[in-house]
């Protein structure tokens, strides 16, 4: 029922549950039957189902509209901007989309022998070894389907590692207060204790501190470099040194990896493991959340507790080899996620060994752009030459209460993403800003009139900040409802709206 | 902020209730107001044994987690049922049908270890600044 | 570099405005000694050299589009509608953020909410998270929420599962003294019920029971969770999706977590990935799934609204105290799902669940047929079964493809006591012709 005109382009609110009606169906089958009697009734009554599904019967017409339509309810990178930091939310480019969908590509399966898939093989050992490259590494595994999941899997090599050398008493793992939280948690996962260690005045890692906490029980140091304020660790190399004196692991986040192509390695740096995220600085869609890729590489050391099968080139032939005793095993079935995989290696090889460098100085060029042009309305805490990203607060508008959070629903009524929000947690209502290499000056300084408006409005009118955004297909959602009383299916919906007394209920529009 | 004289507290801002024979268990209104919106109380078993300073429960709000300890050790007597399917009441009413477990106590002397109102006030004031 | 927009004119401009003589002086903090490193990859190329380059690599690989393939194992070749392919080519959802802020994101939202909403349609349970990275984490995970669960430290393994799976499970446990323990299978490929019992004990936090297994048996799970329930462990299902369209769903057999993958629900194979983990629980377990979930709630105006739920345990916020360090899903492939399962609706689950069965039935009653073949999976098969050759596998696969075929998996790589053994899988693509041919094919490389 259309109770109300409708706002923009967007069109009326349904689940595509509500447009559901008995026999309609978007799909067409062969006609061909080999069997001419029907063959359900052949499976033996305590094997077959007796529930009803409820999915939704309609037409192809139907289903496109709806999914176009929602389509237009989301950001992307594709039709916003997104200065959101430590997500790399660079363009997607095309070409690496088309070949991901070739059939040679897309319709091969896992477990076909390797002759039969000698390009993809291919592909992915030439990804490895431009990967080592770049990073400064001495292999890879592809394997992990994350970030997070690459993590999970650098842990486990860590602890491996030293288990291997009958080495028992390292439990920690050493975070400084500025790490992703999938840093701690990653190390949790795998058992280790975590110490974290709190940052210098100057926003970096504090060395006194940071030597303080290694000890002997100490098996790895998790590090991202630059850190989440955008800076580049300058003492990196008393920090490796100091960790591989006393027997410990250095593991590099490679969450923010992109200013650093062609400029300089993790691997040189002294680091012993690093992940990558090919999904922020080898320019994976994100997808809305995934799917990403999140390799592993390392140093010759832990080569043999890398996870099977290890990819190897023999004589121009490229093989399998699972015969790996020490590894730690497999953290994902098979090669990861090998389409996307097979995207960040066209886009290597579309930026190639001299397109490099170019991505990261202006992935750090726009960033310390508008670091100088924020810093006359926002307090920026540690206000130094940044890498991609820096991270600015706006504390100061406590007192009205506001919050970080507010800005960056605002910015969203000016067709721009917010930033990250509340972290790095090292900084009080932080706004942690990224604007990537792919933005033009242009549109920068859109987002810095952007905060000038904001900035005005948050002395002006601070409760109208506190209610935006104003122009979305939604308003605030109510968060509070839905963590208490979770309704996360259809089904779920459907037996609260009979519900006689349901005055939480949403109306529809 | 509320803190009523006559119960106990810890550093970990639950408060502590002496009955005849067991304690009241739950949190303080500083901490419901830190939190602020609880959705989900995941309560203890009735029966499960409790040791002083450990997690035994925990509180969630909409963008946090948070662990509850046991302010003395013992056996879990009973639960508030309410708090399952109305959490907010640990915002409402934190020291009345707020609470959260009845604990029998092991150990009577262990509930001398918690802090006076006062002392809990001091640690307030000395924490918050 | 035709991705960069900036101009060099731009450039010297944001210098001039950054108030830096040049660009090196930006990166005072990076020790002269690690600057400017040599890096050997190849140089750049034009799109043009891109697309023959890779067109040339996919040409390389034999797809099964181009020769038909019976190799099922895990990963399934079904039609994809075209619409399939439009929702994921749409600007908006590829190449879209994780859905933090709610508001410029109900599109993802709620494509989201709708699949967990037809996850729970399929399998019967009651809630389904926004998907995990693939089958094999998905059960990963759910072991792991037995653990933490139950408190206990030991897990039962049907030795039927996925072995890709089972290797993924025994990597996440294999650090943590955690006692893993397999569950053998009879003559026939189905679960020894009686070794089951025998193995459960109140030590055992989670039992592990794919249906149909590996070889491509349905399993008969009669009793089965009422046995797991009475030792106080998690039953946990792994089912093919789409055989849920005629066989028991996961709530039906009392699955406490049903999951698996998702892939034939709309997703290539793509060696592998991306794919889509599904899971999903009974509302008892709730607040323990790992993984993104969407909620519908109303926004400030009271319309309806769609947000992330239950993310207090996830790891952005809760750190090293985290339930699990997901912090993606498979959205995007999620979303694929959604569209697919849309598609299909109530009936054309049906209709396609029953065209795979009259295709692998056939297959099975006509390749048993020929001299010297077994049939191994006695019992109710979906679209797979397990057949004894007289020869062994890898050799008859190696003269298939001279035919332009691709042959079943060779199961004596991963149970060595089932020589010359493959499970061979027909789905919707085959057709009786297609079907015969492999036949006459096989029956000339067996003779």
């Amino acid at each position: 029922m259309i109770t109300k005109p409708l706002t923009g382009l967007m069109t009326k609110d349904e689940l595509i549950f509500e447009r559901s009606k008995a026999g309609k169906k978007g799909i067409s089958f062969p006609k061909e039957r080999i069997f001419s009697k029907p063959l359900a009734a052949r499976i033996p009554d305590l094997y077959q189902r007796k529930q009803t599904t409820a999915l939704p019967e309609i037409s192809e017409p139907e289903i496109v509209r709806h999914f176009v339509n929602l389509s237009r309810k989301n950001f992307s990178i594709d039709t916003h901007f997104y200065p959101l930091g430590s997500c790399t939310m660079k363009y997607n480019p095309k070409i690496n989309e088309e070949i991901a969908r070739l059939d040679g590509f897309a319709w091969i399966h896992p477990f076909q022998t390797p002759e039969t898939i000698q390009g993809a093989l291919q592909v992915l050992f030439e990804l490895q070894e431009m990967l080592c490259e770049i990073t400064g590494m001495d292999a890879f595994s592809l394997q992990p389907a994350a970030g997070a999941h690459g993590e999970l899997c650098g842990m486990m090599l860590v602890r491996a590692y030293y288990h291997q050398r009958q080495d028992f008493k390292r439990t920690k793992v050493i975070v400084p207060d500025s790490s992703h939280g999938t840093n701690p948690a990653s190390a949790a996962l795998c058992g280790f204790e975590v110490v974290t260690t709190p940052s210098g005045p100057d926003g970096r890692v504090d060395l006194i501190a940071l030597e303080k906490a290694m000890d002997d029980h100490t098996a790895c140091l998790m590090l991202t470099n630059p850190n989440t304020l955008g800076l580049f660790e300058k003492d990196i190399l008393q920090i490796t040194r100091l960790a591989h004196q006393k027997g410990i692991l250095l593991y590099y986040d490679g969450a923010n990896l992109n200013p650093l192509l062609g400029i300089v390695r993790p691997g040189d740096m002294g680091f012993d493991i690093v992940h990558l995220n090919l999904h922020k600085t080898f320019s994976t869609p994100h997808g809305g959340g995934g799917p990403g890729a999140g390799p592993v590489g390392v140093k010759k050391s832990l080569i043999p507790f890398l996870p099977v099968p290890a990819i190897k080139k023999k004589n121009s032939v490229f093989e399998l080899d699972s015969n790996q005793p020490h590894s730690i095993g497999k953290v994902r079935s098979f090669f990861g996620n090998f389409g996307v995989l097979l995207r960040a290696y066209v886009y290597i090889r579309t930026i190639g060994s001299d397109g490099l460098t170019q991505i990261s100085r202006d992935a750090i060029l726009n960033a310390n752009y508008l670091r100088r042009r924020l810093e006359k309305l926002l307090e920026i805490p540690y206000n130094d030459y940044c890498m991609h990203e820096f991270v600015a607060t706006v504390r100061q508008y406590k007192s009205k209460g506001l919050h970080a959070s507010d800005f960056g629903k605002r910015m969203l009524d000016f067709g721009i993403h917010a930033p990250t929000v509340h972290f790095p947690l090292v900084v009080e209502d932080a706004l942690m800003i990224e604007p990537t290499e792919t933005e033009s000056k242009e549109v920068l300084d859109q987002l810095v009139e952007v905060f000038e408006i904001m900035v005005k409005e948050a002395n002006d009118d601070p409760e109208s900040l506190k209610k935006a955004p104003y122009t979305m297909p939604i308003r605030r959602p109510d968060e509070v409802q839905a963590a208490r009383k979770p309704i996360l299916s259809w089904r779920d919906y459907s037996q609260d709206l009979k519900r006689p007394s349901s005055p939480d209920m949403p109306s529809t529009g | 902020m509320n803190i009523p004289k006559d119960l106990r507290y810890t550093k970990t801002h639950e408060w502590i209730k002496p009955n005849q024979e067991t304690v009241t268990v739950g949190i303080t209104d500083y901490a419901q107001h830190e939190i602020s919106d609880i959705v989900f109380v995941e309560l203890p078993k009735v029966g499960q044994e409790a040791a002083q300073g450990k997690a035994i429960c925990v509180v969630e709000s909409v963008k946090a987690a948070f662990d509850i300890y046991a302010p003395v050790s013992g056996v879990v007597k009973s639960i508030n049922t309410t708090l399952e399917s109305d959490p907010a009441m640990a915002n409402k009413d934190p020291y009345g049908n707020g609470w959260f477990f009845e604990l029998t106590p092991a150990d009577s002397e262990e509930i001398n270890n918690c802090l006076s109102h006062s002392e809990y006030e001091d640690f307030l004031k000395q924490s918050t600044h | 570099m035709r991705y960069l927009p900036l101009s060099q004119e731009d450039r010297q401009v944001m210098l001039d405005t950054i108030g830096v003589e040049h660009f090196g002086q930006m990166l005072q903090a990076i020790p002269a000694s690690l600057r400017n490193p040599e890096i050997r990859i190849p140089e750049s190329l034009s799109e043009h050299e891109i697309r023959d380059l890779l067109g040339g690599l996919a040409k390389k690989n034999l797809n099964s589009k181009d020769h038909k393939s019976y190799l099922g194992a895990g990963a399934y070749e079904h039609y994809i509608p075209s619409v399939v392919q439009m929702v994921l080519m749409r600007n908006e959802f590829y190449t879209a953020y994780t859905p933090y802020q709610a508001e410029a994101s109900q599109g993802s939202l709620q494509a989201i909410f709708e699949y967990q909403s037809m996850i729970c349609e399929l399998t019967g349970m009651d809630a389904a998270n926004g998907s995990h990275y693939d089958g094999s984490t998905a059960v990963a995970e759910a072991v792991l929420l037995s653990l933490s669960k139950t408190r206990r430290r030991k897990v039962l393994i049907a030795r039927s599962l996925n072995p890709e799976y089972k290797r993924v499970i025994q990597t996440y446990l294999s650090e943590s003294n955690l006692a893993y323990a397999e569950i053998p299978f009879d003559a026939n490929g189905a679960l020894d019920r009686e070794q089951l019992k025998q193995l459960l004990t109140d030590e055992i936090a989670c039992v592990v029971v794919a249906t149909p297994n590996f070889l491509g048996l349905e399993e008969d799970l009669t009793n089965m969770a009422s046995w797991v329930h009475e030792k106080g462990a998690l039953f946990i299902l792994v089912s093919n999706p789409l055989a849920l369209g005629y066989f028991k769903t996961p709530a039906e057999w009392g699955a406490d977590i049903a999951c698996g993958e998702g892939q034939p629900l709309g997703i290539p194979p793509s060696l592998g990935g991306p794919w889509l983990g599904y899971f999903a629980t009974t509302r008892a377990l709730v607040r323990q799934i790992p993984g993104r979930l969407v909620g519908l709630t109303k926004d400030t105006m009271g319309n309806r609204a769609f947000c992330l739920t239950l993310q207090a345990r996830e790891q952005h916020i809760r750190r090293e105290r985290a339930a699990s360090n997901i912090c993606t899903n498979q959205a995007l492939c999620a979303i694929a799902a959604c569209a697919y399962l849309s598609c299909l609706g109530k009936e054309g689950l049906k209709e396609v669940a029953a065209l795979n069965m009259d295709r692998a039935w056939y297959f099975r009653d006509e390749i048993i047929k020929l001299p010297g073949v077994k049939l191994i999976t006695k019992g109710p098969i979906f679209n797979e079964f397990t057949v004894q050759l007289p020869k062994s596998v890898s050799a008859v696969n190696q003269a298939l493809l001279s035919h332009g075929i691709m042959g079943g998996f060779d199961l004596e790589t991963v149970y060595p006591e089932l020589t010359n053994t493959t499970v061979l899988c027909a789905t919707e693509v085959k057709t009786k012709a297609d079907i015969d041919f492999f036949l006459e094919c096989l029956k000339a490389v067996l003779s």
